[in-house]
């Protein structure tokens, strides 16, 4: 199969889509100029790529409006820090139009954005705000870790008739991987087994499905076998697919970029703890950033991040790989 | 859009109707309020906006409206018996019970929402614009605002954005001097938003709010230019609100004694264009047809109150529906 990177693999469902479906606008700051997913969109259907002014509430909010009058528009907000400046649009207006409306109006709407750390861009342009998002109902949150995945949700995406929150993690951007040249699409709400074990369950998001990887192989040296689930979508969140990993390892671990307080790493335990509680043979762990913001200075920013070393370290406190107690 | 009523009926009469409904809805709402579930915002002195401004939109164009959006919605054609049921929260109001006052909207009249953000349509409105624009037709759309709405972040970002796209918008900012509690006069301070328009390259211009017959001729001019590929337009309508910002929490001290009592006898859009419509020239029995629209409106409104305060069931399964589409 032909490899091509993360970046290629977006761009490749969105010109797949809009060639389909001529609802379809992309929107954004320097959006017939971008680099990325985007770049040269605007060659190949003119009149569909719309620069805007640097007003996300303008613009996320026309975005709205567009999409509940017959449009689809495709959102770049660049950053994801940024869909804090429209966050009424997001939250108050795209999220709640559906239910205020007892379903008279849909929102078929898909904000891009670039999230994470690793670029060295501060605490303004670095975060990882997902879990404010799956907060709120009546949006959906999507986290691809590979180019396959980016292809297949971002068609699927196009193919809502929600509110999308896709987020591209900015360093997976140039990542490569095998994807299928034909169109396909991944359901929102199946979440991904990675890699198959029986003696940890590691859920980890977005770039960390890279990190839990590398500490599965390190743990692999002494005999531990991390299943390691991708979740893919945030929101609808494959609960069912980690309950089943759960029962058959008796141990969580989760991973996410994310701070630990009201996030997604707490959510995911919090389930796991209330509705498969039987299962459990040792402490859930968290492998999460600190409260803190991200920091600037490169070794600073590497620390906040979650390594492997701090996975593998994770797992081992969940008391996987021991034997089991004998019973009383 | 289907406003009141459809046919060949004289303008000043038509806006007549569509004010006389919207100020016996208001007034019922107003005697309920303590009765009707959570905040309602009331319309009463500002009729002529809605009613000027809706009568010059038609099918296809789109409006976007704020907390205080009863008067819109009517305007725009919704029906006042599912505006009832809504307000009273039951299965059977234009939003399903989901939306209640701050939220009515109601697509096929072209109504994308009354608001709980004071500026938070305007955008909205900007999009159905864009939508008109992309699909190449010549259909507009109305945002509606406040004066306190006006100075939002929101607002100002959306002038900026439809000058540069040039979208078939109008902006209509209510001034109807005070943002909440905080007076126009302090808010603004000492310039005006179609002062501030101009700054951003749109035109602008200011109508007497009261005055039906003013605010039809300046939106037909706007929504002219949008309609031809001229671009937005924005339109300051001077009104008065003679409540409070909200019924019963708001005791108006902020206003200097009797002002909304002098308004109401000086400034009532109604009685200035039933005065125009039956004064020397019209015809004869225009009083008489005017006092019509007022008892049929009030006798409808009653009707769909009475039923909108009968015990309902709810329909609790509606809880969770209507949150993401049906797959």
């Amino acid at each position: 199969m032909r490899t091509i990177t993360y970046a290629q693999a977006i761009r490749e469902a969105l010109v797949e889509r809009m060639g389909q479906d001529e609802s379809i606008v992309l929107m954004g700051e320097d959006a017939t100029s971008a680099w990325g997913p985007t770049q040269g969109i605007e060659q190949e259907f003119p009149g569909r790529v719309l620069d805007m002014p640097i007003t996300e509430s303008a613009f996320v909010g026309a975005a709205v409006g567009a999409a509940a009058t017959g449009l689809r528009p495709v959102v770049d907000l660049l950053f994801v820090d940024f869909a804090t400046v429209c966050f009424d649009q997001i939250v108050n207006q795209a999220a709640k139009l559906r239910y205020m409306t007892g379903g008279g109006v849909r929102v078929p709407l898909v904000l891009r954005a670039m999230w994470g750390t690793g670029m060295r861009r501060g605490a303004q342009h670095s975060q990882a705000l997902h879990p404010l998002f799956v907060h709120v109902p009546g949006l959906k949150v999507v986290t691809p870790s590979n180019p396959a995945d980016a292809k297949g949700l971002m068609a699927t995406a196009l193919q809502e008739d929600d509110p999308v929150l896709f987020l591209e993690h900015k360093m997976l951007y140039f990542t490569p991987g095998e994807v299928p040249e034909e169109p396909y699409a991944v359901p929102f709400g199946e979440a991904s087994v990675v890699r198959e074990g029986s003696s940890c369950t590691v859920v980890a998001v977005g770039r960390m499905v890279q990190v839990a990887l590398e500490a599965a192989d390190r743990l692999a040296e002494s005999g531990v076998r991390c299943e390691v689930l991708d979740p893919r979508t945030l929101s609808p969140f494959d609960n069912a697919a980690v309950y089943r990993s759960v029962e058959k390892t008796g141990h969580l671990v989760v991973v996410d970029e994310a701070h630990p307080r009201c996030g997604l790493a707490a959510d995911v335990a919090a389930q796991v703890a209330q509705d498969c509680h039987g299962a459990l043979r040792g402490p859930v762990r968290m492998v999460t950033a600190p409260h803190a913001p991200v920091p600037f200075s490169p070794a600073l920013e590497d620390a906040f991040t979650p390594d492997a070393a701090e996975v593998v370290e994770a797992v081992r406190a969940t008391g996987a790989g021991e034997p089991a107690p004998a019973l009383a | 859009m289907d406003r009141l009523p459809a046919g060949a009926e004289e303008p000043g009469l038509r806006m007549y109707r569509v004010m006389a409904m919207i100020r016996a809805f208001e007034e019922r709402v107003g005697e309920l309020a303590e009765e009707i579930p959570g905040a309602v915002h009331l319309y009463i002195g500002q009729e002529a906006v809605a009613a000027g401004v809706c009568s010059v939109l038609r099918d296809g164009d789109h409006l976007a409206s704020t907390h205080r959006g009863h008067g819109h919605a009517i305007a725009a054609g919704c029906e006042v018996e599912a505006m009832a049921a809504e307000l009273y929260g039951r299965s059977d109001g234009v939003c399903s019970g989901k939306g209640g006052s701050m939220h009515i909207a109601d697509l096929g009249h072209g109504m994308l929402g009354a608001n709980g953000l004071a500026g938070g349509g305007v955008p909205l409105a900007c999009g159905a614009a864009l939508t008109a624009r992309q699909r190449g037709t010549d259909d507009v759309a109305v945002a509606f605002t406040g004066d306190g709405g006006a100075n939002q972040g929101a607002v100002l970002e959306s002038l900026v954005l439809a000058r540069m796209l040039d979208l078939p918008v109008v902006f209509v900012v209510e001034n109807n001097g005070y943002a909440q509690a905080t007076s126009a006069a302090r808010h603004f301070s000492g310039t005006d938003m179609s002062a501030r328009a101009a700054g951003f390259g749109i035109p602008g211009a200011v109508v007497d709010g009261a005055d039906a017959l003013a605010v039809r001729d300046a939106a037909s001019e706007a929504v002219d230019r949008a309609r031809s590929g001229r671009g937005p337009t924005l339109v300051e309508c001077r009104a008065q609100r003679f409540h409070g910002h909200m019924e019963g929490w708001d005791n108006q001290a902020y206003r200097p004694s009797g002002e909304a009592e002098r308004l109401r006898a000086e400034a009532d859009p109604l009685a200035l264009l039933r005065r125009r419509l039956t004064e020397a020239g019209q015809p004869a029995d225009a009083g008489a047809e005017l006092d019509r629209a007022e008892k049929e409106s009030a006798a409808r409104v009653q009707a769909a109150f009475d039923r909108a305060a009968q015990p309902a069931e709810p329909l609790l399964t509606a809880l969770t529906t209507d949150v993401y589409a049906a797959h």
